[in-house]
């Protein structure tokens, strides 16, 4: 399928957004290596991990396929006000529930987007997302069974798990930001929408969460964090591109 | 990744043993039988082996820092994925290490609290700092190929799940070999910068690559029964020589220099010679006093700290493992 100009635009910014959350999620989970709970969680969240910066590889290769720079220069050297990552990926890692959580939130939300694209007109993206679910069943399984197996084993764990699920929500519905362009993406057949992602998100969530005996907060009055979409980030992003980019930019015209 | 373990062999334990049954067993061994975690086996080889083992898998963990902190400074998607697999691998090889302690009775909680406690020891090279990305590249290739020879002796030792456990990870770490060598052949061929910054690395890593096989051998009674009981399989020397046979060369042809001038082959004797390391250096590295022991040891101790959480939450029963994962 051929796309004008202005679709094209809007195509792009949708795979910034998932070369970018991938990208910057998997470079955060990639930090509990070594240093997890647990050597089973240690690989497994490293596993997780390597998925989603191999999905994001994939994603600038389809930018580049579409005139972006390529995909090692477009990571590792862009500039921070030009990536299109929601802030819930940007925060640090803090403790193992908060990132559990994010995991649990966050993976089902790409879960479905990835299931949403694999029906899509723009058949290179179809193609890869659909492989990809695959791998994303795996984490999305890990997730509930950890969010389950910790909110109901002690009264330690059951405080931290409520307490990092009202810290991950407002970040969590800022993963659903408005893209730029997303009439054009749905007119097309490339995309339906961050809305009807959104709504599926809920549908799928919130049984989990309330089956794992937490209470959950009305989410109409939750302020989402919004910015990421549009180049409007946390201050916690330009450290983490200042040290992932910071042995390629030792010397640009070196290969490593 | 590990070598030069044995030098933290203790003194035995004085029991005596049933001679009839460690006849028994001696026979078994010198046939080349494997010892499964129910067999009967002397109260010292067992003491011996889980020491072995736990140091093992505390230098896989502790292996896993220095190259761990530069995942999330890889230059470029190929690097990052392969150092993130590598490291993974080497936490994977921990978990199969204590499985097989474990299966000789010392559970894992106990051997991770005396690793964080000072009281068990592990592989002296991690107490070394991973400077620059070059010196991640040299661990990769050259810390692993000494790993190799070392795991691949132990391999063919007596007792079975450490055996089997060994023989995957070598699997393993033949790709850190084959990852390490490509990293370092694109430092070593790339631009300037590069060169000189995997050189660097080189000239930093040349000293705990010597002392990473363990001082000479002195032949004693207490090394006589570890070899008798195929729990030490070759001399700290031997795979010393090993390594200098395998590596020198492929080091030399990428235009890297060795940073020990005394470094040649004796054609007689067909021995490598060199500097003899600093082996007061190294003695006092392994009893605390490296450039990063107390840094080691405070991240695990803070990461042990931070999970106790997670850990607690999973203890609903008393099971423990007895069967090896490998």
């Amino acid at each position: 399928m051929q796309f004008n100009k202005e679709q094209t635009k809007a195509l792009k910014e949708l795979l910034y957004l998932l070369a970018d959350d991938e990208l910057i999620l998997g470079h955060r989970n990639s930090e509990w290596t070594g240093l997890g709970p647990i050597l089973e969680e240690d690989i497994a969240f490293s596993s997780m991990a390597q998925d989603k910066i191999g999905h994001a590889q994939n994603f600038f290769e389809m930018l580049h396929e579409l005139g972006e720079p390529e995909p090692d220069t477009n990571a590792f050297a862009r500039d921070e006000n030009l990536f299109r990552c929601c802030h819930f990926v940007e925060y640090p890692i803090g403790e193992y529930n908060f990132s559990l959580m994010r995991h649990f939130l966050f993976d089902h939300a790409m879960f479905i987007r990835y299931g949403m694209l694999s029906g899509s007109s723009y058949e290179p993206l179809a193609s890869a997302v659909r492989k990809f679910k695959g791998e994303m069943i795996y984490h999305v399984l890990h997730a509930d069974t950890w969010i389950k197996q910790l909110s109901q084993a002690d009264e330690e764990s059951y405080r931290l798990m409520q307490s990092a699920l009202d810290e991950c929500l407002p970040l969590a519905l800022g993963m659903f930001e408005t893209l730029s362009g997303e009439n054009l993406l749905s007119d097309s057949g490339i995309y339906s929408g961050e809305e009807l992602l959104r709504q599926s998100w809920i549908e799928k969530v919130v049984p989990l969460i309330e089956s794992a005996g937490l209470i959950l907060p009305d989410l109409n009055n939750i302020q989402p964090a919004f910015g990421g979409r549009k180049g409007i980030h946390t201050d916690y992003l330009k450290p983490l591109l200042d040290e992932m980019s910071e042995v390629f930019k030792i010397d640009p015209d070196a290969e490593w | 990744m590990y070598g030069g373990g044995y030098i933290f062999e203790e003194n035995g334990s004085g029991e005596i043993e049933d001679s009839v049954k460690l006849k028994e067993f001696e026979t078994r061994i010198s046939a080349g039988d494997k010892v499964e975690p129910t067999d009967w086996m002397p109260v010292e080889y067992r003491k011996q082996l889980i020491r072995m083992i736990e140091q093992h898998a505390h230098s896989e963990i502790i292996g896993a820092l220095p190259e761990g902190t530069w995942i999330t400074r890889a230059p470029g998607f190929r690097r990052k994925l392969a150092l993130m697999a590598k490291v993974q691998d080497e936490v994977g090889h921990a978990q199969l290490l204590y499985s097989a302690a474990e299966t000789l009775g010392k559970p894992r909680e106990m051997m991770i609290n005396d690793l964080i406690n000072g009281k068990s020891k592990y592989s002296n090279v991690f107490n070394y700092p991973a400077e620059t990305w070059a010196d991640t590249a040299i661990i990769a290739w050259l810390i692993d190929a000494g790993a190799i020879i070392n795991q691949v002796a132990n391999s063919k030792g007596s007792y079975g799940p450490y055996c089997r456990a060994l023989e995957r990870i070598c699997q393993e770490e033949s790709f850190h070999l084959k990852y390490g060598h490509d990293n370092v052949v694109f430092l070593a061929t790339g631009t300037r910068t590069q060169r000189e910054m995997v050189q660097g690395a080189l000239n930093r890593w040349w000293k705990p690559i010597m002392h990473f096989f363990g001082p000479s051998d002195k032949i004693s009674v207490h090394t006589e029964t570890m070899m008798k009981w195929k729990l030490k399989m070759a001399s700290n020397d031997e795979m010393r020589q090993k390594f200098l046979d395998m590596y020198v060369p492929k080091i030399r042809d990428l235009g890297l220099t060795i940073p020990d001038p005394a470094l040649r082959k004796n054609e007689q004797t067909c021995k490598w010679e060199y500097t003899e390391p600093d082996w007061e250096e190294f003695k006092r590295v392994i009893n605390g006093d490296g450039p990063c022991n107390k840094e080691r040891l405070a991240v695990r101790k803070k990461a042990e700290e931070k999970g106790a959480w997670v850990r607690r939450a999973l203890l609903r029963n008393s099971e423990q493992y007895v069967v090896p994962l490998s």
